[in-house]
């Protein structure tokens, strides 16, 4: 299948056009107490081989048993990205030496992976939709940590790591951009924490992604690959997708040839570079883990697990849409985070739901992400948020009190019916009170009202000159009615 | 099949073991020995055979997801030839 | 009046509970025994600091009448079995001083039970081996000798300090481990009786492991109720095993008095191979009628893919293997080499650390598995283990109810004697017993006679898979016919 190429995503070569093709290896940290084949916590951080057993240091005699969890999870996964669950998979060895690999070989599945073909949606902010295929989900065991820097001559090795699970999902190389790998790491990750398969959290390693890149003229069979390992934050992927197309195009057009291998992204000198320890042609010698059975369930299992599974942020995306009447750009906001997902529901429940999405995307997450904080401490509850919408809907406040009331809210708590009671910012409607200060205002600027009969937009000089005069509080509707009747402006 | 010195110094270098030149030629009489006798295997017809993947048919056990094990770093790094405030010690690797 | 520790496992446990003796009168009896029988190098470790305590606290049991199945029996370990605090070596230089901070499942049943430990056995390196020559600390000289002659006999492998000690009355039985014949064949050598259960019987949990979806633990001791009764204890389920059955325990000892009346014995067409000696045949002719006249039918069986089984194995063992022993790379326990860097480390130390046959295997392993060979090698050897089982389970859906085979292809050899100059020579010793690990099956070795210079011949019965029980019975069978074997007087003391 050739998909007709998008001019736009091309990169400007010095000869000619380049498309950037890209394909990932994400590997998830399955959410999870113990590890995949041992009781050892998975507990971010502890002292140094704190959180170690005797099967994650390979000690003589220890076998692997696997995580009953582990496994939901992956099939959670498996569902979540519409994918095919296979009811028999195998545990591999993948075997190679490094210092914090204790066994000598990571357990891994990889003829027979525990989930099969899936795919992800992923909206581009264009207003684009664009489907990644998902090649397969695996299970594997998540290795430790060395330390290079504590000493010149020797690296330390921490192994609070290894054995952790991890989920190995590998996607097609469906990817044409830098902006297109950013959005499905983005959608894959919100589709993972909506799970709680996996926490997202990529400062901790939770999610680190393995970019494949290549470059080729549109049209043209894939180039030669190269793979950046163990990108960390979905800045850096898009960083490093750049520098690593360009640096292949400026050694294509310079007449050279791409040579496949793994490389590192330096955020700081962003570059990519060649990583030397893994340059030896490896030999893995995959075979079957003869510790363990192939893994086996039937379709009563899955389908058990898929009754247990939360609305995924597509379903909820287009439920958004269709019973709130967003647009499809606020339910895309809105759903990014299951929290912020819940927290509108719960401010839209009986309101407006536009009004809702309004007041929990443009005020309340700008606030939040101004003082830092996240969905989950807000300061201002779904039912205060909620009660100033009514407020508003109820013509009790005028939009601009309701913005006060938001920041007493905000900064002091407490009901916001009770605020507005007890500090006067109730919005007056008593068209006397208001007509007392519109007939001032038009006997103090008689020229102002002159030009305004030649000139309406000046209509809103003198609303904001009755509003001033009301300290806010004046119903603008009826602000607007009469002074347009005394001004004579149609 | 047979190994050549060549293929003799790679397997031992994927296994990680040190060979010196004079132990090259014994191993490779003594690998390619044990290739001849088992190279019998192909006379037999194994289509449509599965690989034997467990020798007793049972169904794998699981364990629920609880913290039994950990805690006990002193432990761990007991019989290692080289550690430091619990962390085993290696020479510097380069990435 | 025999010597306390030349009583059967059996008269042991009923002299003590009838209170003839203690455990420690027990105990010290098989100390000076083993002190005095250091030449055979059966024994890499004694324990008798630890052997005086255990004997001490069974004594207390036995006195408040809470003696437990195995209360004050004295027993050596191979030293494969992981023991918490005790040196464990798997006989290889690479784990020199390993100090276990866990016990091993077997050995831990074991002294739930009461028995109490002499200490740790030699055994081939790592328990690859057929002679016990591989050890790095050593060959085990058998207790046996030919009639008239001196020369030091190997007493098989790769249990050969167990199969040595038990045979030499250094403990009353001992802790074995079976991948290809490691108990079977060493039980054969020295007169011994040894059991391999089915896969999955045992625990492997703490056992060092050589090839993963082979090995398996099982006893040997002096007769085949002894036998029964140490397997009664040293399995069982173990939820840390993924491997280990879910089964319970049956009464192994009541099975040794069952009989063979109405069963049907097999014998295999394909066992009887080329270049068998008629001494061999002889006894495996013996062992036949042995059954028959108890009662059981015999009948020939084939099992086609007999021949095929050494061949696979030694692509499958050494696979696993060559992963299995990848941990050993002077990082977290064991024998560290420098090097001019990490890899070189790995390679000094591993170099430096492994025995010779070790790293043969390791290297054969290492390129079965290896790209462009893995499906020629390892995938058609596995395809073969399958049709080697199916051969088996047509031969048990045909009415058979156990195997009758020769154990070995003959007697103990001499020290040196075999697999210099070509590895084949040694693989050979596991003919007969080999197929019974790739089949995941249960066998036994029972002696069945002497040969004509006076040594040991064993005959092997193979059983259904988890049918240990008919093996003790139709083993206890030829046992009783053919009498227990006379061990020359102790030469070595
Ligand atoms: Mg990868
Ligand atoms: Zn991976």
């Amino acid at each position: 299948m050739t998909a007709a190429v998008n001019p736009k995503k091309l990169i400007k070569g010095g000869l000619h056009d380049w498309e950037v093709v890209i394909g990932m290896e994400i590997h998830a940290q399955v959410t999870s107490r113990s590890k995949l084949f041992s009781g050892a916590s998975t507990e971010f951080g502890g002292e140094p081989n704190d959180h170690v057993s005797l099967v994650d240091a390979a000690m003589p005699g220890m076998l692997p048993v696997i995580n009953e969890e582990c496994v939901a999870q992956a099939v959670r996964t498996g569902l979540g990205l519409k994918a095919q669950i296979n009811h028999r998979s195998v545990f591999d060895r993948k075997n190679y030496f490094y210092p914090d690999l204790p066994q000598g070989y990571q357990i891994s599945q990889f003829k027979d992976p525990i989930v099969g073909e899936g795919e992800v949606l992923v909206d581009l902010p264009e207003g684009e939709t664009i489907t990644v295929g998902i090649e397969r989900l695996h299970l594997e065991q998540d290795a430790g940590k060395s330390l290079h820097d504590q000493n010149p001559t020797q690296s330390f090795v921490d192994l609070n790591r290894s054995g952790v699970a991890l989920m190995e999902i590998v996607s097609r190389p469906d990817l044409r951009s830098s902006e297109e790998a950013r959005a499905y790491v983005t959608k894959l990750r919100t589709i993972l924490r909506y799970l709680g398969t996996c926490d997202g959290d990529m400062e901790k390693g939770s999610l680190r992604a393995d970019v494949n890149v290549s470059v080729r003229k549109p049209g043209d069979p894939l180039g030669t690959r190269c793979e950046i390992k163990n990108v960390n934050s979905i800045r850096f992927i898009g960083q490093a997708i750049e520098v690593e197309a360009r640096r292949q195009i400026a050694i294509i057009e310079d007449g050279g040839t791409i040579s496949q291998e793994t490389r590192l992204f330096d955020p700081g000198k962003g570059e990519t570079r060649s990583m030397r320890s893994k340059e030896e042609a490896h030999d893995y010698r995959y075979f079957p883990d003869p510790d363990l059975l192939p893994l086996e369930f039937d379709q009563a299992y899955v389908d058990a697990l898929a009754e247990g599974l939360p609305e995924l942020p597509d379903a909820k995306k287009a439920r958004f849409i269709e019973s709130y009447g967003l647009s499809p750009y606020d339910a895309g906001v809105l759903i990014a985070e299951r929290a912020s997902a819940d927290y509108f529901e719960a401010v839209a429940k009986g309101r407006d739901g536009k009004a809702a999405a309004n007041w929990v995307i443009n005020e309340l997450f700008g606030r939040l992400n101004k003082e830092g904080h996240s969905i989950e401490t807000s300061p201002v509850s779904a039912d205060q948020l909620g009660a100033i919408v009514d407020l508003i809907g109820e013509g009790v406040i005028s939009g601009k009190i309701a913005k006060d009331l938001f920041e007493v809210v905000w900064s002091e708590g407490g009901d916001p019916r009770e605020i507005v009671e007890s500090r006067g910012m109730k919005q007056v409607t008593d068209t006397g009170a208001i007509e007392a200060a519109v007939d001032e205002i038009i006997a103090k600027n008689p020229d102002k009202v002159q030009q305004a009969r030649e000139k309406p937009t000046l209509l809103g000089w003198f609303v904001g000159q009755t509003m001033k005069a009301t300290g806010g509080k004046a119903n603008p509707a009826a602000v607007n009615a009469l002074l347009k009747a005394k001004l004579g402006i149609e | 099949m047979s190994v050549d010195a060549t293929t003799v110094r790679r397997i031992a270098h994927l296994a990680r073991i040190a060979v010196s030149d004079e132990e090259v030629a014994p191993l490779q009489g003594e690998l390619n020995a044990i290739l001849a006798f088992v190279e019998q295997l192909s006379e037999v017809d194994v289509e449509g055979v599965e690989p034997m993947t467990s020798v007793t048919p049972m169904a794998m056990k699981k364990r629920t997801d609880v913290v039994t094990d950990g805690g006990h770093a002193r432990d761990i790094v007991f019989n290692a030839p080289e550690t430091e405030d619990h962390y085993f010690l290696v020479p510097k690797v380069v990435e | 009046m025999t010597h306390l520790n030349e009583l059967t496992l059996a008269e042991a446990r009923d002299g003590l509970k009838a209170k003839d003796f203690s455990a420690t009168d027990l105990a010290k009896a098989h100390l000076s025994a083993i002190e005095a029988a250091r030449g055979l190098n059966a024994y890499l470790l004694e324990t008798p600091e630890r052997a005086l305590q255990m004997a001490e606290v069974s004594d207390a049991k036995i006195a408040s009448g809470e003696a437990r199945p195995l209360e004050g029996l004295p027993l050596g370990v191979k030293d494969l079995f992981c023991t918490h605090g005790v040196i464990t070596t798997a006989g290889s230089k690479i784990l020199e001083g390993f100090q276990p901070h866990y016990e091993s499942a077997v050995t831990h049943n074991l002294w739930r039970d009461g028995a109490v430990m002499l200490g740790k056995l030699n055994l081939d390196e790592f328990a690859m081996g057929s002679s016990n020559e591989t050890s790095a600390y050593g060959d085990v000289v058998s207790p046996w000798r030919r009639a008239g002659s001196d020369t030091k006999l190997v007493p098989g492998g790769s249990s050969g300090g167990s199969a040595a000690a038990v045979a030499a009355h250094l403990c009353l039985g001992a802790t074995a481990t079976d991948t290809g014949g490691s108990i079977r064949q060493p039980a054969a050598f020295t007169g011994t009786v040894g059991i391999k259960p089915t896969y999955g019987r045992c625990s492997r949990w703490g056992t060092v492991a050589y090839a993963s979806s082979l090995d398996q633990a099982g006893p040997i001791a002096r007769t085949v109720r002894d036998c029964a009764i140490l397997l009664g204890s040293m399995s069982g389920a173990d939820a840390r095993d993924t491997t280990c059955a879910d089964l319970a325990v049956p009464d192994f000892e009541a099975a040794v008095a069952r009989g063979v009346k109405g069963l049907t014995i097999g014998i295999p067409k394909e066992y009887r191979v080329e270049g068998m000696s008629a001494e061999i045949q002889a006894l495996w002719d013996k062992g036949a009628a042995m059954l028959k006249d108890a009662g059981a039918t015999i009948r020939e069986i084939s099992l086609p893919h007999t021949r095929y089984a050494l061949p696979a194995y030694y692509i499958v063992a050494p696979a696993e293997a060559s992963s299995n022993l990848a941990r050993y790379d002077g990082v977290r326990y064991g024998l560290r080499v420098p090097g001019k860097d990490i890899a070189g480390m790995y390679e000094n130390t591993r170099a430096a650390g492994f025995g010779r046959e070790v790293k043969r295997r390791i290297m054969i392993g290492t390129y079965v598995l290896s790209a462009g060979y893995y499906d020629a090698y390892y995938v058609r050897a596995q395809k073969i283990r399958t049709l080697i089982k199916r051969d088996f389970e047509e031969a048990y859906a045909s009415g058979i109810d156990a195997i009758l085979t020769p154990a070995t292809p003959s007697a103990a050899f001499g020290i040196g004697e075999k697999g210099s100059g070509d590895p084949v020579e040694m693989y050979l010793q596991d003919v007969f017993t080999i197929t019974v690990n790739m089949a995941g099956l249960p066998g036994i070795s029972v002696p069945a006679g002497l040969d004509a210079q006076g040594l040991p011949l064993g005959l092997q019965l193979i059983g259904r898979p988890f049918d240990e029980e008919t093996l003790f019975a139709a083993a206890q069978v030829i046992e009783t016919a053919a009498g227990r074997t006379r061990l020359p007087t102790a030469w070595w003391a």
